[in-house]
C-alpha cells in the first residue's frame, strides 16, 4: 500500500518513484514545491477507486437506471440527461462553459468521460450488483442513478463503502440526505421536505384552510417521507389526515385503497404514487368520480403522466417538480440544455433528465476545483458551499446534509385550451428559492459518518 | 373495525377484480395442465393485448373490435410461438421449459417497449363504461368496473362450455389428466398442445385488453399479474380450470378486504394463504393429487 500519487492524475507514481525523480531533480529539488505548487502541493493515498480509475486517459461513470418495471419512463428519461452530460463534459457546450472550471472542456481533469448504463428494473438488488460490477471492473469513479428513493440510499450506503461518489440525480426522500445520509452521497435535486414546504401555502389558498385529506402513499421510503411532510406542511394551515393508504410499487388495482379514501370522508386526495403506478391510480380514482367528490391532488407529478392522463386530469392542479423546462425564461443555461436536448432525443427534456445532467456536471465541477479525483478532495469542494450557475439557476450543497440547494418550482397544470404544443402542460406559478425551504438540520435526522466510516 | 358498507363495497371489489384474476389464470392453468409446463410469458400475453387495445382503440372506438383484435392477435402469436419455438420443448427438461418461456416473456416486452417506449399509453373505457353506479346508497362503483365482470364472466363461461361440453375439451381435459394415455388412444397430442396454448394466449389477451382502460399501459405491466396468477394458480390446484375461478375470486377479496384494515398488509394475505394451502393441501384447493 505504498502508492501515491501527485496532484493532478497525468501518471502514477509509486513512493519510491518519487524520491527517486526528487533526487533526478537533484540539487534544485528543494525549490520544486515553490516553483511548482500545484503538481506537488499534495499526495493521496489509495481510496476506493482511486488512483487505479484514473490511471489512464479516461475515467468512469456509471448510471443506475430504472429501463424496465414500473419507473421506466422516468428512467430512460434519466439515462439520456446522463448521456448528454458526458457528451457535453467532453465535447463542450454552452452549458459548461457558462462554468469557470469547466471552461476548456475535453473531459474532466483533462480525461475522457466513458461511462456504462445498467437497468436497476426499479429495484435495489440489481441497482447494487451492476454499481458494484461498474466499481470493482471499470473502477468507476462516481456513480448516479435512482428514481426510486429505495435505490438511491442503497447506492449511496454502497458508495459510501466502496469510497465512490454517488449522486442522488431523482430521489424525493427526505431519508436520502437525512437518516441514510452518507460522505459518499450527495443529492442536488429538492426533497420531499422542499416541495411540500412550496406547494402547501398556495395549494392552502387555493383549496382552504381545516381540511381533511387522504394519502395514497407508495409503500417505501420516498411515500412515507412524502407523506410526513405533508401532513407536517399542511398541519399550518389546519389539515387533518383521516386516511393513509400504503400501496406497495407496481399494484396492478388501487380499487379497494381507492374505496376505503371515498369512505374516509377526506375533502381532498393527495396520490403520492409515481411513474406507471402514478397513472394506473389516478385513472382508477377519476373512474370512480374522486375528482367529483374531493379535489384530487398529485403533489409531485412524474413525467410523462399528461399524455395519459390528460389536462381533465391535470388542469388547474397545483403541483411540484424538481425541475420544468420552461424554467428556460428564468434560466438561460436552462435554454441551452433544452435546444441541445431536443435536437439530440427529438423530445422536450423532463426532470430526470435535467436532474441528471445537473448532477454530472455539478460532480465535474468539483473535481476541477477540487483538482484531484481523491474522493476526499472532491468531497470537500462539494461541501465548501460554492455556487454553480446550472439549468436550474444557482445550486449548492449544504454541508452538513449534502442536500442540494436548488430552487423549486410551483406549476399548475394547464386546461386544454391554454395547451400549445409537446410538454406544454404546465404554467408556473412560482419558482422558490430553495434556501428558504430546507428542512432544519436539528430535524432532519442526518448523523454524518466520516470517510473511513463503512 | 371498518363499517358494513366499506366491508361490503370492498367484497364486491374483490369480486370485480378476482374475474378477471380468474380469466388471467384459467389460460396459465390449462397450459400448465396439458403441456406441462409453466408460461412465463403469460403476463407478457396480457400486455399485449393491451397494446392491441390500445392500438384498435385509437383508431377506431370500438371496444368490441379491440375485444376481437386482442383475441386474433395472440391466437395468431400463440401459433407463431408454439410451432417455431415451444414444441421443441416438450421433451426438454423443466428448467429449459421455464428459462425459454421466461426468455420469450423478456423478448415480448423488449419488443413492446422497442415499438412504443416505455411511457404509458392513453387508454380510456369505452363510452358506455363512463359513468358511476350506486348501489343502493351503500357505494359507488365505476361503471365500466361492474360491466367487466360481465365480460369476463361471458368469457370465462365460453371457456366453461369449450372445456366441458364439446367432444374437443373432453380431450383437452383428458389431456390434462393423462397426455400419455391420450396419444396411446389415437388423439393428435400436437394439435391439441397447439389449441390448448392458443386458448390459454387468447384468455390472457383478452384479459389485457378488458384491463387496459384500468391501467397504466406499459411494457412492464404483466409482471405484476402473472405473479398474482401463479399464486392464485397455486391455491385453485395447478391445471384446475375451477380452481383457477375459485382461486381468482380467493384472492381478489383477500387483497380487497384485508386493505379495508390495513393495506399494508393487502400483498402479504395473498402470500400467506398460498403458504398455509402448500402446507395444508400441496395439490391446491382443486388440484387432482399426482398431477404434480
Amino acid at each position: 500500500m505504498d502508492r501515491t500519487v501527485k496532484g493532478p492524475e497525468s501518471h502514477i507514481v509509486t513512493r519510491r518513484g518519487i524520491l527517486k525523480t526528487g533526487m533526478g531533480v537533484g540539487a534544485a529539488g528543494l525549490l520544486v514545491p515553490l516553483t511548482t505548487p500545484h503538481v506537488w502541493a499534495k499526495t493521496y493515498p489509495t481510496m476506493g477507486t482511486f488512483p487505479e480509475g484514473v490511471q489512464g486517459k479516461s475515467v468512469f461513470a456509471a448510471g443506475l437506471f430504472p429501463l424496465t418495471g414500473a419507473y421506466a419512463s422516468l428512467g430512460n428519461d434519466e439515462k439520456k440527461g446522463f448521456e448528454l452530460a458526458i457528451e457535453h463534459l467532453n465535447n463542450g457546450s454552452q452549458v459548461t462553459e457558462a462554468v469557470p472550471s469547466l471552461k476548456k472542456g475535453g473531459g474532466v481533469l483533462g480525461k475522457k468521460v466513458e461511462y456504462g448504463i445498467a437497468d436497476s428494473q426499479t429495484h435495489s438488488n440489481p441497482a447494487v450488483q451492476a454499481a458494484s460490477r461498474f466499481i470493482d471492473t471499470n473502477k468507476a469513479m462516481v456513480m448516479t442513478g435512482a428514481i426510486s428513493s429505495a435505490i438511491a440510499v442503497a447506492l449511496e450506503e454502497l458508495g459510501q463503502r466502496k469510497k465512490v461518489l454517488y449522486f442522488g440525480d431523482v430521489t424525493a426522500s427526505n431519508d436520502t440526505t437525512g437518516k441514510d445520509c452518507q460522505r459518499f452521497g450527495f443529492r442536488l435535486m429538492p426533497d420531499n421536505y422542499m416541495f411540500c414546504q412550496a406547494l402547501a401555502p398556495v395549494l392552502a389558498k387555493q383549496l382552504g384552510h381545516n381540511l381533511k385529506a387522504a394519502y395514497l402513499v407508495p409503500d417505501y421510503t420516498f411515500g412515507t417521507s412524502l407523506y410526513s411532510s405533508l401532513t407536517q406542511a399542511f398541519a399550518k394551515y389546519g389539515w387533518t389526515s383521516v386516511s393513509e393508504q400504503l400501496a406497495p410499487i407496481g399494484t396492478t388495482d388501487f380499487t379497494s385503497y381507492l374505496l376505503d379514501i371515498a369512505n374516509s370522508g377526506a375533502q381532498v386526495m393527495f396520490n403520492e404514487t409515481v411513474g406507471a403506478d402514478e397513472v394506473t391510480s389516478s385513472k382508477q380514482a377519476v373512474q370512480f368520480g374522486i375528482m367529483q367528490k374531493m379535489k384530487f391532488v398529485i403533489p409531485l407529478a412524474s413525467p410523462f403522466i399528461e399524455k395519459p392522463l390528460g389536462p381533465e386530469v391535470l388542469g388547474g392542479m397545483y403541483i411540484t417538480l424538481p425541475w420544468y423546462w420552461g424554467m428556460q425564461d428564468k434560466f438561460p443555461l436552462a435554454k441551452y440544455f433544452n435546444e441541445a436536448f431536443h435536437k439530440k432525443f427529438n423530445y422536450v427534456p423532463r426532470y430526470c433528465a435535467a436532474q441528471c445532467y445537473n448532477s454530472m456536471i455539478v460532480w465535474a465541477d468539483a473535481v476541477e476545483r477540487a483538482g484531484t479525483f481523491y474522493p476526499p478532495e472532491v468531497i470537500k469542494a462539494l461541501e465548501s458551499g460554492y455556487k454553480v450557475d446550472t439549468i436550474a439557476g444557482q445550486v449548492w450543497f449544504r454541508a452538513e446534509d449534502h442536500q442540494g440547494v436548488s430552487p423549486v418550482p410551483v406549476l399548475q397544470g394547464k386546461t386544454k385550451s391554454e395547451i400549445h404544443g409537446d410538454a406544454d402542460n404546465y404554467k408556473i406559478i412560482e419558482i422558490v428559492s430553495g434556501e428558504e425551504m430546507m428542512e432544519p438540520l436539528k430535524d432532519n435526522g442526518c448523523h454524518m459518518p466520516d470517510v473511513a466510516a463503512a | 373495525m371498518p363499517s358494513m358498507a366499506l366491508l361490503l363495497s370492498q367484497a364486491f371489489s374483490g369480486f370485480a377484480f378476482g374475474c378477471l384474476l380468474a380469466l388471467m389464470s384459467s389460460g396459465l392453468t390449462i397450459i400448465f395442465g396439458t403441456l406441462g409446463f409453466v408460461n412465463f410469458a403469460h403476463g407478457a400475453m396480457f400486455m399485449m393485448g393491451a397494446y392491441v387495445a390500445y392500438v384498435v382503440l385509437a383508431s377506431t372506438h370500438s371496444y368490441l373490435l379491440a375485444l376481437l383484435a386482442g383475441a386474433v392477435v395472440l391466437a395468431v402469436v400463440a401459433v407463431v410461438l408454439e410451432r417455431g419455438l415451444l414444441r421443441f420443448f416438450y421433451t426438454r427438461p423443466p428448467e429449459d421449459q421455464l428459462l425459454v418461456t421466461f426468455g420469450l416473456s423478456v423478448m415480448l416486452i423488449e419488443a413492446m417497449r422497442y415499438i412504443f417506449g416505455s411511457d404509458s399509453q392513453q387508454v380510456s373505457p369505452p363510452s358506455w363504461g363512463d359513468g358511476i353506479v350506486n348501489f343502493g346508497g351503500l357505494f359507488y362503483y365505476p361503471l365500466y368496473r361492474v360491466e367487466v365482470i360481465g365480460v369476463t364472466a361471458a368469457f370465462l363461461l365460453a371457456l366453461y362450455l369449450l372445456l366441458y361440453h364439446t367432444s374437443l375439451g373432453l380431450m383437452v381435459r383428458a389431456g390434462i389428466e393423462d397426455r400419455r394415455m391420450v396419444s396411446l388412444l389415437g388423439i393428435d397430442v400436437r394439435k391439441m398442445f397447439l389449441l390448448v396454448f392458443v386458448i390459454g394466449a387468447v384468455a390472457a389477451g383478452v384479459a389485457g385488453v378488458i384491463f387496459a382502460p384500468l391501467s397504466a399501459v406499459i411494457p412492464d405491466m404483466g409482471t405484476p399479474f402473472l405473479i398474482q396468477a401463479f399464486v392464485v394458480v397455486v391455491i385453485g390446484g395447478l391445471g384446475s380450470f375451477g380452481g383457477a375461478i375459485v382461486g381468482g375470486l380467493v384472492v381478489g377479496e383477500l387483497l380487497s378486504l384485508t386493505t379495508a384494515f390495513d393495506p399494508a398488509y393487502a400483498q402479504a394475505s395473498i402470500y400467506l394463504v398460498m403458504t398455509l394451502v402448500l402446507v395444508l393441501r400441496p395439490r391446491g384447493l382443486f388440484g387432482a393429487v399426482g398431477r404434480i
